[in-house]
């Protein structure tokens, strides 16, 4: 009972602190210091029609590496400790069957995944979306594939080598930035092109296909870990 | 106006599902409307004009989470029926 009132009065107290932030919000008219920075002169140095990949990919580009470098370290570390025996695959054949429905829809539905995956990682510089929502949207397709159609497999060896190739590519874009352009993982290292089309904004689309590549197949590589640790007693 | 009313169910849903994902003595059920306090999170970043968010929201909380829960789910209990 006491534990419960103080929990109760905690919640009390950080309500009347949120209540007190609430009353004395004041929404900003105008953009301040970078953010105007960004929203005037971002059009002509980035050349994206997606202000928040300007953002992310360039003038925040070193960030964007940092969770990249995260991510990977999280698949690696649930890789490292899950300790997959892979070569006990092929004992385990009998897979429980799925459902008639599931599995047909699953049939159609994945392709459009993917592409809906690819899509908005392509256009990333377009329109709203990019390299980790698409590589997330293309992790869950394989998973719907993980569930509806369990005998299909996916090797181990293709996501770590796309992995890998598309980490390593994205720094050396980076460096690139440094010889080539005003520095690390500048844009302009390719030239800016006609605002609005596919083929604009420098080295964004570039960078986002990479990430996306990379952010799918770690995402899918971590549930592929978990999937075929199931099988295992 | 007919936003704030949306955001305002909205938000209750995101209550009743989540005091469910905490209390409920079903776990399958837990975690699923665990799940669904993300699903409606995206609508929110949805209305809240954050698509960026709203797309990784919906697929990473809702989705990759969700399984993640069910894949540890079923192998703890597969480890409680060999200790039994």
């Amino acid at each position: 009972m006491l534990k419960n009132s103080l929990i109760l009065i905690l919640i009390l107290g950080f309500a009347a602190i949120m209540l007190s932030l609430f009353l004395s919000y004041t929404p900003s008219e105008d953009l301040k210091g970078v953010s105007k920075h960004y929203a005037e002169y971002g059009k002509e140095e980035v050349g994206a029609a997606n202000l928040v990949s300007a953002v992310v990919v360039t003038y925040r580009g070193f960030d964007t590496l940092g969770e990249v470098t995260i991510l990977f370290l999280t698949a690696s570390v649930i890789g490292f400790f899950l300790k997959v025996n892979h070569s006990k695959d092929d004992e385990n054949t009998a897979v429980k069957k799925y459902s008639e429905i599931l599995g047909t829809s699953a049939k159609i539905l994945i392709p459009l995944m993917v592409l809906l995956g690819v899509y908005v990682f392509i256009n990333g510089h377009l329109t709203p979306g990019g390299g980790f929502q698409g590589g997330a949207i293309i992790a869950s397709a394989f998973v719907l594939m993980f569930i509806a159609l369990p005998q299909r497999k996916i090797s181990h060896k293709v996501l770590s080598a796309v992995e890998s190739f598309s980490g390593l590519s994205y720094v050396l874009i980076g460096v690139l930035g440094i010889i080539l352009a005003a520095g690390f993982l500048d844009n302009q290292i390719l030239s800016l092109g006609t605002f609005g089309s596919v083929l604009s904004a420098g080295a964004i689309p570039l960078i986002y296909i990479l990430i996306g590549l990379k952010v799918g197949t770690e995402l899918t590589g971590i549930i592929s870990n978990l999937k075929e640790l199931q099988n295992e007693q | 106006m007919i936003y704030i009313i949306i955001a305002i169910v909205l938000g209750i849903v995101m209550i009743v599902m989540s005091i469910i994902a905490i209390h409920h003595k079903n776990i399958t059920l837990a975690i699923l409307s665990a799940g669904g306090v993300s699903l409606v999170a995206s609508i929110l970043y949805l209305l809240l004009a954050a698509p960026d968010v709203a797309l990784t929201e919906a697929s990473i909380g809702s989705g990759l989470t969700t399984i993640i829960f069910f894949y540890v789910l079923n192998k703890i209990k597969k480890h409680k029926h060999v200790e039994e």
